[in-house]
């Protein structure tokens, strides 16, 4: 293809200038190929726009009656007609952080054990295995956690935490087995096979070479997966936020777990409440304007949490990549 | 000399506890899996016969099956899948190979904060854009509501899949003369092929298992119905509405077609991981 | 033909077949083909097996109506039905008055059958049921009653050793007729809790663990010892719950059956309204369960489409008289006879374009 050198005459938005704006090698195939592209973008951004849009018209009327003291409040009455959104934030936060504390640590070992140890053979299905955690329903998440999880929590797990660490204020009893606990750890048994899955690729694509060249300087296994870790982690901090996204807005599990208490307390074992459960349990039944405003006033404050967080998220992930590099960079 | 070789027999344990412990992590997690879905079969398996796969519910005490369910989660899976994942793996392209700036970091941004939205709030939003104006439930909207829940996740998996094939497949393929839309179409998007199909089941799989947002949009149905206008069955929606019930035989009902659900899922992953297989 | 034209036009035959089977299958809303008409309803979780018992029982009569129930809660029955996403919704709680005055036409209230919200609970030792007067209930439910040895639970249960543990209370964590009855309830009993919590489907609970739904709260009180809760009564004998007796308001203690209920909407049948939204807790009467309540389905007066209105009006025509004898099966109390008589009338009065439809 010869180079083709085009003068600037005519009218400014004629078709040649639209293209050349889009493809800078003049090719229409690619000009065509990135304005559908960016028209595709344009619309999901959009969809987006609307949705936060509608969230926000449809929570003036709380915003106009609590103002900022929405956040700070305590008080959830509907009956009164007491809105605060702080109990289901604490609760929506500590659930997600509890589910990937224990959520990442295992999803990266899962990851790693059927990447670098297992042989292929055997990855193959116990992959299979492990992603069709993520195929279980969420309602039927829930009934194991209330006849499975919370009994055995309440009788084998809970009580050796209580007596050695109940001085705390974080394991104070009385263990029901429902409560903030469950709620977390029902989460980090979902949250683990999306995690696992993206990191499990993302670890494939890391180059044979870097591998071979840590075990060439004479590095343990472990100093090589650390090695490959590294690498990959700009796409493990996607799947974390995959996984975060999904403990951020998960419903019907937690709420059948979680206790639904609309307070805030230090212990793991006491009722909590998440924003999406509120949603969840309430929007249906919620007669009066007021009430209905400040149940989606809590879906865009969840939506601003989602926001914060992920930010932090891509803020530690550009802190890493910028001493080492990472995968994509090497040819 | 000897602290050297202190130094590396520490090395060497470190290496043998954390490798013990990654296969702990792996076993501890299909050991889960292995609970609760025993717990399911135990509890389903009895229910679990022809005619359940095919009948529509019945009253409570007269059998019934999940033949309209499985139907309707079938129409609404392919119809979200259609309209889901070309919109997500497009802008994961946009994101990966096209876009750059602001516009591409701000689309970036937005598109990780859908992941966050609880999938109640999307129902309620494509109830509010599709429903109302149509005074009707349809499984359209049902459709609508379940590819919205994908587009994110579908999006970030194939823009991160797609940033990990190294640049000198890019490289090698535009110095033979081809446009950018041939790199990406012809050799990009097939070297991350099996990557980005992990995206696609892992948002299969999750709008699989959604009920809140069918709630508002595809409602349900007791009849057998593949019409997108009118409301209809889902596995999801059914299994919700048995387990939440007092019977016990429509609780065992629900175990069973959980199982079902899960096979499908299943199916469905194997046969997506068979047709991505790298053949090289 | 090389990889990526195959994969191309896989993708635009993939695309082909999906996009004509969706526009293949879209057919014009309402009466499709065979004259057969469509006719959507939601609403009420409680009545909902029943409810399908009754369309199965009366499409064996009339094929040619295809009716439609589906339980999505009171609450969203009664928004659905202002919004007229569906022709007839279901509601355990009647509407209020402000919701009634907002919706685009008049909503006539039709009871169907009644239920009633039981008080359960798991303890270990206890062989026969246990007795509570209606200020106990709102003291344990205050949080004022900590423990199931208390000397008020004492007093009405002679001759039962009670353990000296902590009572956990079980209530609804989502909004739901239910609750409405039973602070209804509550309310009426206790000048505390109406000034405290007051009544209606999302209160604030002053304590306790939040279950959703009937069954979230009956599956926290099975596997908990020492909790106490209230679901509906169907709940608790399909799970072998133990089902407390309440005082009513003649000052005996009544086990909550059928035809107690029965007895309870019959005794109130005096004060009911003439658009029969009435609230039955508490209900004098010697018989009745203090407990109660109805169920309602909502119409609108004026139907705009007459093939629907009809197959509407019919139904639940047949509902409340021959729907009635399937009622006990399921362990939901028929309506009394005269609550019937009321509801034919009101069923009468339904027109379409100014014609009435029965």
């Amino acid at each position: 293809m010869s180079a083709r050198v085009e003068t600037n005459s005519g009218p400014f938005f004629s078709l040649s200038n639209v293209r050349k704006a889009l493809s800078p090698t003049g090719n229409t195939g690619d000009a065509v190929f990135r304005l559908i592209l960016g028209l595709v973008a344009l619309f999901v951004l959009a969809i987006v726009i609307a949705m936060v849009w509608a969230l926000a018209a449809d929570s003036l009327l709380s915003i106009r009656t609590f103002g900022f003291g929405f956040i700070t409040s305590r008080s959830w009455n509907p009956i009164k007609g007491e809105f605060g959104a702080l109990p289901f934030i604490y609760g929506t936060v500590m659930s997600s952080l509890i589910a990937l504390c224990i959520s990442v640590p295992l999803s990266l070992g899962i990851a790693v054990f059927l990447v670098e140890q297992a042989p292929r053979l055997v990855a193959r299905p116990i992959g299979f295995l492990v992603e069709l955690l993520a195929a279980i329903p969420s309602v039927v998440y829930g009934l194991w956690g209330i006849f499975i999880l919370a009994p055995v929590i309440r009788q084998y797990l809970g009580p050796p935490f209580e007596r050695l660490f109940g001085w705390t204020p974080f394991f104070r009893g009385p263990v029901t087995g429902i409560g903030l606990i469950t709620g977390g750890l029902i989460l980090a048994i979902m949250v683990t096979p999306i995690i696992s899955a993206v990191v499990r690729d993302v670890l494939a694509a890391v180059p044979g070479s870097q591998r071979e060249a840590a075990l060439a300087l004479g590095a343990t296994k472990w100093e090589m997966i650390r090695v490959v870790l590294v690498n990959g982690a700009p796409g493990i901090a996607g799947a974390v936020i995959l996984g975060l996204g999904r403990a951020l807005g998960e419903t019907m599990a937690v709420t059948m777990v979680i206790g639904n208490r609309p307070e805030i307390s230090l212990s793991f074992f006491d009722p909590s409440y998440t924003i999406a459960s509120a949603i969840a349990n309430e929007f249906t039944e919620a007669t009066s304007d007021l009430y209905l405003s400040s149940l989606v006033e809590l879906g865009l404050i969840l939506f601003f949490v989602t926001f914060v967080v992920n930010g932090i998220a891509r803020f530690l992930v550009w802190n890493v990549t910028r001493k080492t590099g990472g995968v994509g960079r090497a040819a | 000399m000897m602290a050297v070789a202190r130094v590396d027999q520490m090395r060497k344990s470190i290496s043998a506890v954390m490798t013990t412990g990654t296969a702990v992590c792996t076993f501890a997690a299909v050991g889960i899996l292995l609970v609760i879905l025993s717990h399911i079969a135990l509890k389903g398996v009895g229910s679990l016969n022809f005619r359940f796969l095919v009948d529509a519910p019945k009253p409570v005490g007269e059998g019934g099956g999940i033949g309209n369910a499985v139907l309707g989660s079938v129409v609404l899976l392919g119809l979200s899948s259609a309209i889901g994942l070309p919109l997500g793996i497009a802008v994961g392209i946009y994101l990966s190979e096209v876009g750059h700036g602001r516009l591409a970091g701000g689309v970036r941004f937005i598109v990780d904060t859908l992941t966050g939205i609880p999938s109640i709030v999307t129902g309620v939003f494509v109830y509010a854009i599709v429903v109302l104006p149509t005074k009707h439930f349809s499984a359209f909207a049902g459709g609508v509501a379940l590819a919205l829940i994908m587009v994110p996740i579908v999006s970030r998996t194939t823009e991160e899949m797609l940033k990990l094939v190294p640049h000198s497949l890019r490289e090698g393929a535009l110095a033979l003369g081809a446009p950018q839309w041939r790199v990406v179409l012809g050799v990009v998007v097939p070297a991350a092929a099996s990557g980005i199909a992990t995206g696609a089941i892992l948002a299969v799989a999750r709008v699989s298992g959604e009920t809140a947002p069918l709630l508002f949009t595809a409602f349900g149905s007791r009849f057998f119905s593949t019409d997108l206008n009118q409301p209809i069955a889902s596995l999801t929606v059914q299994i919700y509405n048995y387990a939440i019930s007092p019977y016990d035989e429509w609780h065992a009902q629900a175990w069973a077609a959980t199982l079902v659900l899960m096979t499908l899922i299943l199916g469905i992953n194997i046969v997506v991981r068979i047709l991505t297989r790298r053949r090289f | 033909m090389s990889a990526l034209t195959r994969r191309s036009l896989f993708v635009v035959v993939f695309a082909a077949t999906v996009l004509s089977f969706a526009f293949s299958s879209c057919k014009p809303n309402g009466s499709g083909a065979g004259g057969s008409v469509k006719v959507q309803g939601a609403g009420a979780t409680f009545p909902n097996p029943l409810y399908q018992k009754w369309l199965s029982e009366y499409s064996k009569q009339h094929s040619n109506v295809q009716i439609d129930y589906q339980s999505v809660g009171s609450g969203a029955g009664i928004k659905q039905i202002q919004a007229q996403t569906i022709d007839f919704g279901a509601s355990d709680v009647p509407m209020k008055d402000e919701d009634l005055k907002s919706a685009p036409g008049e909503i006539v209230h039709i009871p169907t059958v009644l239920g009633a919200v039981v008080i359960t609970y798991n303890l270990t030792g206890i062989n026969q049921p246990l007795k509570f007067s209606g200020d106990v209930i709102a003291d344990i439910f205050l949080g004022k009653i900590k423990k199931w040895n208390d000397p008020k639970i004492a007093a009405d249960n002679a001759g039962v050793t009670l353990p000296a543990t902590d009572i956990t209370v079980v209530h609804r964590s989502d909004g739901s007729g239910t609750s409405g009855v039973f602070t209804d309830y509550l309310s009426k009993i206790s000048p505390e809790w109406k000034e405290k919590v007051g009544s209606g489907p999302s209160p604030s609970w002053p304590v306790g663990l939040g279950g959703k739904g009937n069954e979230g709260v009956t599956g926290q009180i099975k596997s908990t010892p020492n909790t106490l809760g209230y679901v509906e009564l169907v709940y608790a004998i399909q799970n072998k719950l133990p089902v407390a007796q309440i005082k009513n308001g003649s000052g005996s203690f009544v086990e909550p059956s059928i035809d107690a209920v029965t007895a309870a909407a019959a005794a109130s049948a005096g004060n009911t309204p003439d658009d029969l939204r009435v609230s039955i807790t508490n209900a004098s009467g010697a018989t009745a369960y203090p407990i109660s309540s109805y169920t309602y389905i909502l119409l609108y007066k004026n139907q705009k489409d007459a093939a629907k209105g009809k197959a509407v009006v019919d139904f639940v025509w047949w509902g409340i008289h021959d729907g009635e004898g399937f009622a006990k099966d399921l362990q939901y109390a028929p309506l009394p006879a005269d609550i019937v008589k009321r509801a034919e009338a009101k069923l009468n009065s339904i027109t379409a374009g100014g014609a009435p439809l029965r």
